[in-house]
């Protein structure tokens, strides 16, 4: 496992330029400040601009460290016997897509790559094309050797919500009596043994809506002791971070929690030291707005405290 | 009768939509009465069209001020329009989805429509920065725990906060940033947040019992004086 | 446009589940049921040629409170049905109407040993039977007794529900007739309220119209209905004053309605003349579309005050901090927790949550309407004591592990818990 350090930051050719750029810009802010000069929203917005743009132009990216509730996800995928039966639910859309797609498509190569059986499906009418787009990027280019029905299968879409995974957790070929290709249930070999929702191993939901991984905790998980875990959009997680550890074995919670398991899943895995990494790239411009806006609200309580001692003096 | 005939409705429909709620035969009839919306809704889209028509109609005939801009808006409301009714480019018969892969519509759905909504959707990113370099002040005590906190998550959503607090031992590892920022939204933002959800629902009610007993009817245009 | 997927429910009865919900989660009761395994029979069929052992001890009962169109049946599986040796293919449900001829139900897998037949004519007669198949063979079941299909009104499953929905509707009720009477309630003051009349005034000092966003959901959000509800006693207000009010909406339905509140309160102003249906145009539908137009009206026409009061989503902050940033003094609300952290930022007043409700009440002064606010309170003590007496008995229980505080978990988690069939 590598930790991130300062030499490695550093090292980043990318970081110095934008560092300069905003560092320098940042400084003279801070001493404009100390003496009670306000700042400019279009200021703000300029810099802003720069800390999201430089960084994805110099495609500046961060060693991260994953979060426990990220690990556990992965060392539960990591752990199961090579073949075990994976549900991956693909419930999210397009404006999802940009939080949830890098989560989905770093998880299904972990769970190919360890060999587990992989059933997909989705809640969502919009899933099928999400589900299409790691078939294509991350499946077919990848796992060449992957062969349908037997490694993996796609069941579609099932209009329903929570009354498919009502359906489901007793009886999945009712639900789903062909896979998204109309090939009969019988016919496909990774199903032979699939009853209901208990005969998996695992289940992972990927989307923050509704239906989403909240329901398939509620009408899935809790009923039948399934393991279930989640990847979501940013502004989702903190509502299910109470289901972990207990209802939930683990959750990737926006681009972080994705950035994480695409670091430490490629840091294990050296055969895939190449693969695309979409969410440590978006990590990237994220950090530095993060950073630009920290360094803002010292900016904007410095000069809070300046003019608080200038009136009291009055 | 103006006033009494909407308020009739409103309360037929509120309490059955309560009592359907608890009998399974009238359930059906609970599901009946969404969809009337749904469809009242639709033919009130002729209403909202119209409207926007004139306006804009109005403002160009006129040359009011900003007219120009006026031209886009019917431009883009009666191309749209046309593209979707007449399935303009469908690849197949006027059977096919107007969004099919090839039609106008979805053409200029996806190349102007989404990337438009997108981008007014990505001002947020600077929107946010100026918001919090105007909120986050340490003006009071409540005030300073707010800063705190969100100077937690947000270097909790980086990885300088990681880097920052490795040092830790992995049996503190609690205090770790990323941990810390994993806590205050999993617990005291998230207790918040649930007792403001409690609040909205009764509220919820309240609010429905004013509206279903007929106390509440300004929405009406009650006539008050 | 995330938002738009994590849509709380609007109705009564979606606020109380919701409240019931959220009660429930906060007690860290969770429900872990674990999956059964049948036991394994170890014998084998040596004969294919033989039909399979049929199920036994075929039951169908009357599915319980549902419209009558439902009958559940419970069976053994056939002690041939063992995935080591595939002496069962699978099962096959039968139905018999009024004794007519047999019709097939379902397909079912091995292992299967209950099916729940639906779509059945109420108040008729049915017998059923299980039919084991294997290569070839098969043999039936023998068949239930007549079994009429009866239809409940009412679904007592949902007693819980039921109760909390009686106890809180009751005290409201109980409530507006005591204030009737004339009693004095008190109310807290809600200090986003009492800034309406200063930022009214304000709009009125600069000659600058006032900007009303009535969020961006349709009549049937009932935060939309409050944000309509205050809009009628606002524009009172600015009917007296001669105040210029501009309201653009997303939707249709929204702008016929707030043309007739905005009417009324011309009317009861005295100033019908003054009333003009430009006050309140449509937009667009489209959420980001609104945005733009929204924006682009404050930029242009500076507003002296802009009201942000119904259902916002993502668009929040980005209204909010346009607003802030043509000088306008802001009054928000909004019943969506995500959006209120922005609200509290960038504007000057935030109705949180149910004070958006509660507005129209307040703002009213009517007796009525501030006694059904009171009978809220009655539903904040119930979810009070049952937050900390679940705290308390869940925290207990994993100290002591004592049978008695499970006991107290349990009932609160099945007093707030809805039951699903």
């Amino acid at each position: 496992m590598s930790v991130p350090t300062w030499e490695r930051i550093v090292g980043n050719i990318g970081v110095i330029i934008v560092l300069l750029l905003i560092g320098g810009g940042l400084v003279w802010l801070f001493v404009r400040a100390l003496r009670g000069k306000e700042v400019d929203r279009r200021v703000v917005f300029a810099f802003i601009l720069i800390s999201v743009a430089a960084p994805l132009l110099l495609t500046i990216t961060f060693e991260m460290k994953p979060t426990h509730i990220v690990q556990e996800l992965y060392d539960k995928i990591d752990n199961l016997p090579a073949g075990s039966r994976i549900l991956l639910s693909f419930d999210f859309d397009p404006p999802m897509a940009p939080e949830v797609q890098p989560m989905a498509d770093v998880v299904s190569r972990h769970v190919l790559t360890r060999g587990h059986k992989a059933v997909f499906m989705t809640l969502w009418a919009t899933g099928q094309a999400q589900f299409n787009i790691t078939l294509e990027d991350v499946i077919r280019r990848q796992f060449p050797n992957a062969v349908y029905g037997e490694h993996y299968v796609d069941l579609g879409y099932k209009a329903g919500n929570e009354g498919v995974l009502n359906v489901i957790r007793t009886d999945f070929k009712k639900m789903f009596p062909t896979d998204v290709n109309t090939v009969p249930w019988d016919s496909l070999p990774i199903l032979e043994g699939i009853r209901s929702c208990s005969d998996f191993d695992l289940i992972i939901s990927l989307g923050g809506g509704k239906p989403g991984v909240k329901e398939w905790v509620l009408f899935v998980g809790d009923p039948t002791g399934v393991p279930v875990a989640g990847g979501v959009a940013a502004v989702v997680a903190p509502m299910l971070y109470p289901y972990f550890p207990s209802q939930m074995c683990g959750l990737l919670g926006g681009i972080k929690g994705a950035a994480e398991y695409e670091n430490y899943f490629r840091d294990n895995h050296p055969d895939h030291t190449d693969m695309e990494t979409p969410a440590m790239i978006m990590m990237g411009p994220q950090t530095v707005a993060h950073v630009v806006i920290l360094a803002f609200i010292v900016i904007g309580n410095v000069l809070f405290f300046v003019n608080r001692r200038k009136e009291v003096k009055r | 009768m103006r006033r009494e005939i909407p308020l009739g409705i409103t309360i037929f429909v509120g309490f059955l939509a309560i009592v359907s709620f608890f009998s399974p035969p009238l359930e059906a009839l609970g599901e009946d009465f969404t969809l009337f919306f749904d469809i009242i809704a639709v033919f009130a889209f002729f209403l909202g069209g119209g409207n926007l028509v004139r306006i804009h109609a109005n403002k160009l005939i006129k040359k009011k001020p900003d007219w120009i801009y006026s031209i886009v808006a019917l431009l883009g409301f009666f191309v749209m329009l046309a593209a979707g009714l007449f399935k303009i480019g469908n690849p197949g018969d006027i059977s096919t989805s107007v969004t099919a892969p090839g039609s106008l519509f979805a053409m200029l759905y996806y190349n102007l429509n989404l990337p438009l909504g997108s981008t007014m959707y990505a001002l947020l990113a600077f929107y946010v920065a100026s918001a919090s370099y105007r909120a986050f002040r340490a003006k009071n005590r409540e005030a300073t725990v707010l800063l705190l906190a969100a100077f937690v998550i947000l270097l909790g959503s980086t990885p300088f906060g990681t880097v920052l607090t490795s040092w830790i031992p992995d049996s503190f590892d609690f205090l770790e940033i990323p941990n810390l920022a994993v806590w205050i939204m999993s617990s005291p933002n998230l207790a918040g947040q649930r007792a403001i959800l409690i609040g909205i629902g009764l509220g919820v009610v309240s609010m429905s019992l004013r509206l279903i007993l007929g106390i509440e009817r300004t929405y009406l245009g009650e006539d008050r004086g | 446009m995330i938002a738009r997927r994590s849509t709380p429910d609007s109705g009564t009865c979606g606020s109380l589940r919701i409240s019931t919900f959220c009660l429930f989660l906060l007690l860290g009761v969770a429900a872990q049921l674990s999956a059964q395994e049948g036991a394994v029979d170890t014998t084998t069929r040596s004969n294919p040629q033989i039909p399979p052992a049929p199920v036994t001890s075929l039951i169908a009962e009357d599915f319980n409170y549902d419209d009558g169109e439902n009958i559940m049946l419970t069976w053994v599986p056939s002690i041939d049905d063992q995935p080591a040796i595939g002496g069962v293919t699978g099962y096959q449900v039968f139905q018999i109407r009024n004794d007519g001829v047999p019709e097939k139900l379902a397909d079912l897998l091995p292992g299967a040993n209950s099916f729940r037949a639906q779509d059945l004519q109420i108040d008729s007669t049915y017998r059923f039977y299980v039919v084991a198949l294997a290569d070839g063979v098969s043999s039936e079941s023998i068949r239930t007794a007549p079994i009429r299909t009866e239809r409940e009104w009412i679904d007592w499953n949902l007693w819980n529900l039921m109760l909390i929905t009686l106890i809180i509707g009751g005290a409201i009720i109980v409530f507006i007739e005591t204030a009737k009477r004339g009693k004095k309630l008190f109310v807290r003051k809600i200090a986003g309220l009492e800034a309406v009349d200063e930022a009214i005034g304000r709009a009125t000092e600069m000659g600058r119209p006032i900007l009303y966003i009535p969020g961006i959901q349709d009549m049937d959000d009932v935060q939309t209905l409050a944000a309509l509800t205050i809009l009628g006693r606002v524009a009172e207000h600015v009917a007296t004053y001669d105040i210029k009010i501009r309201m653009p909406v997303s939707r249709s339905l929204v702008m016929t309605a707030a043309r007739e509140t905005i009417k009324a309160s011309y009317q009861a102003a005295g100033r019908p003349d003054a009333y003009s249906e430009d006050m309140v145009s449509y937009v667009t539908d489209e959420q980001f579309g609104y945005v733009a137009a929204v924006s682009g009206i404050m930029v242009r026409e500076k507003p002296a005050t802009v009201f942000l009061l119904g259902a916002f989503m993502a668009e929040s902050l980005i209204l909010a901090e346009t607003g802030n940033s043509v000088g306008a003094i802001q009054i928000a609300g909004t019943a969506r927790p995500a959006q209120l952290p922005f609200f509290v930022a960038a504007c000057d007043f935030t109705l949180i949550g149910e004070e958006l409700f509660a507005a129209s009440a307040y703002l009213s002064g009517e007796p009525r309407a501030l006694g059904s606010l009171k009978g809220q309170d009655v539903g904040k003590a119930i979810a009070m004591v049952a937050v900390v007496l679940g705290m308390a008995a869940v925290t207990l229980y994993s100290l002591t592990e004592g049978g008695a505080f499970k006991s107290v978990a349990d009932w609160l988690h099945t007093m707030f818990t809805i039951a699903s069939d």
